[in-house]
């Protein structure tokens, strides 16, 4: 496979120390990025998507998401930290969200605000971007950026179908760097800093798709942001505990629900499809694709099961997290009815984000190419139609690639070989083509010797 | 290149399985998403054309570097009136097929705006012959 020349930034990190070459994540992987080689997972970069899926399968905890040094956070004078809704729905109904922000601003931050104050300016742009886009239907939210990734690699037909919108996040994001600037603040000195539940966000910022720049200067984990919380507010309660006067939010109850499945499509008009879990996606983008459906306008696409309440980074329980956030939403509504919802301060600014809110065309890159010529493309296709008659169909993963079909494209491209495969060593053992301690070194150069040698 | 799929009339489940497949081996030749996007669509109607109205059918896909082939072949009632049939909106669909979200009339047509080349032959009571070319430039 040629490579693109092009570097794709991934948060998810093997770590090789602790990998212990099971090939549960080779096997969950929805794109076929992982391979097993010397013992160890290996990540083909330009396959991965972020979606986290193998961090989910790991049993060793061999899979991390990076992070940056918190301590960044004490470069900046003023430093505000971007927090999604979730943040609050990790924890127990009795840790009240003001204990969470006033824990926030202890452990540094000068100033903490919700990702999804973007969400009402976004319910109307997209509502008129439905209206006068004349890209394809349905239309795709941009919003899940491992769902981005995924049709760039695995549907490149469907980029067009992409809303070329920015995310809330790189909204609030822009809209709270400018109100600081109006404040008088050095923009030197401000650093926006956001908590996410996932690697894919990560990705998204640190190599970003449809913008030539993030508007994030660091990330920081859901996991380690809610220990370091956790602890402080524990730490509290031992010295006093007084219950404080609660302020209405301006959080509008959309908002709080956006994260959530459903959270985009119950917003927008027209006939909308919520679709949560990376194999449910693909699935369904592959009748996209094939047009067997019509008349459907909107989609709103979440790589993880549940959305981002099912982020890989969240410490609490997904159905949990959503019942809190649910919760959260009619007391917004609540206070929307009763005309005590304080206005959220985004509008001040709608006019600049407005302009500011398109992406650039999201490219195709596809993994699928076998070669950038057709006519070697064709040959090694032919190639891999004779090989999958040869190799038993087994999937079984024994020759350090995910299935029979993913070793005989990695036979035409030089990255494997037949004999990797354990049927065909069996086959050539008793043909008298190889020996057993051939096969014997092919398998412990795919497995590493500890499988091999082991106790015995 | 050669590749063949069966087709059982009704199986309704099953139509788009053949699409699929031919849309997987065209992303991995590097086709033009585009270009995939014709073809696929174009298969996939002839595919439900088989179920929804012929007992059986075949489809043979032969893919060269400069262009890509489809004979479908099926045994069924046959087409009386192709020119017809070729309109926007005419279908013989039963309500049943229609129910199902099927049979809206554009399959023909939509085949042929998807094709460079379409050949239609039909016998009534016997079957029909689809042959599509579609080339990758």
């Amino acid at each position: 496979m040629i490579m693109s020349a092009q570097a794709f930034h991934h948060a998810l990190k093997i770590q090789e120390d602790i990998c212990i070459g099971c090939a549960h994540c080779m096997n969950v992987c929805p794109t076929g990025a992982l391979r097993v080689v010397n013992g160890k997972a290996r990540l083909l970069a330009e396959r991965c998507v972020d979606c986290g899926e193998c961090y989910r399968a790991c049993p060793v905890s061999a899979i991390t998401v990076e992070q940056d040094d918190f301590r960044r956070v004490f470069d900046f004078g003023h430093s505000v930290l971007l927090v999604p809704e979730l943040l609050f729905g990790q924890f127990p109904e009795d840790v009240d969200k003001t204990l969470i922000m006033d824990a926030l601003r202890q452990v540094g931050f000068s100033e903490v605000v919700e990702v999804e104050h973007a969400a009402s300016l976004l319910k109307e742009s997209t509502h008129d971007y439905l209206e006068q886009s004349e890209q394809e239907r349905p239309l795709i939210s941009a919003f899940c950026p491992a769902v981005v990734r995924l049709i760039q690699v695995k549907f490149p037909a469907l980029v067009d179908h992409i809303i070329l919108q920015k995310p809330p996040l790189d909204i609030t994001a822009l809209y709270y760097r400018r109100k600081l600037e109006d404040q008088g603040y050095d923009p030197g000195d401000i650093g926006i800093f956001y908590v996410t539940q996932c690697a894919a966000k990560i990705a998204a910022i640190k190599s970003p798709v449809g913008e030539s720049q993030s508007y994030i200067d660091g990330v920081i984990n859901m996991d380690y942001i809610y220990n370091k919380v956790y602890s402080t507010i524990k730490n509290q309660k031992n010295s006093f505990n007084e219950p404080k006067q609660k302020a209405p939010e301006a959080l509008c109850p959309e908002g709080v629900l956006w994260s959530l499945t459903h959270g985009e499509a119950d917003q927008v008009e027209g006939r909308c499809l919520a679709i949560d879990g990376i194999h449910n996606v693909i699935e369904f983008l592959e009748k996209v694709e094939n047009e067997e459906m019509s008349g459907v306008d909107f989609l709103e696409l979440r790589a993880c099961d549940e959305s981002c309440a099912g982020g890989i980074l969240n410490p609490a329980n997904r159905f949990l997290t959503v019942e809190r956030l649910r919760n959260k939403a009619r007391e917004q509504e609540k206070l929307e009815r009763e005309g005590r919802r304080p206005q959220s301060g985004i509008q001040h600014y709608r006019g600049y984000l407005t302009e500011n809110l398109a992406l650039q065309p999201v490219v195709p890159r596809s993994i699928m190419k076998l070669d950038e010529d057709m006519t070697r493309a064709l040959n090694k296709m032919r190639r891999v139609k004779d090989l999958m008659n040869t190799l038993p169909g087994v999937d079984c993963g024994v020759c350090g690639a995910p299935s029979c079909s993913a070793l005989a494209e990695d036979i035409v491209n030089n990255k494997g070989s037949l004999r990797d495969c354990i049927f065909i060593q069996r086959k050539y053992e008793q043909k008298k083509i190889q020996r057993p301690d051939e096969s014997y070194d092919i398998m412990r150069r795919i497995w590493g010797d500890n499988k091999l040698l082991g106790n015995q | 290149m050669e590749y063949d799929y069966e087709i059982q009339g009704g199986d309704f489940s099953s139509a788009g399985f053949a699409s699929s497949h031919l849309k997987k081996i065209l992303k991995q030749i590097g086709i033009e998403p585009k270009l995939i996007k014709r073809i696929v669509i174009a298969l996939y109607e002839a595919e439900v054309n088989i179920v929804a109205h012929a007992y059986e059918g075949r489809i043979h896909v032969e893919i060269e570097p400069g262009q890509i082939r489809l004979e479908i072949q099926d045994r069924g009632p046959g087409i009386e009136d192709i020119e017809q049939a070729m309109e926007d909106g005419y279908s013989t669909a039963s309500e049943e097929v229609r129910e199902m979200g099927f049979g809206a009339g554009m399959g023909l047509s939509n085949i042929k705006n998807n094709s460079d080349d379409l050949e239609i032959t039909s016998t009534v009571n016997e079957g029909t012959e689809l042959t599509i070319i579609k080339k990758f430039k």
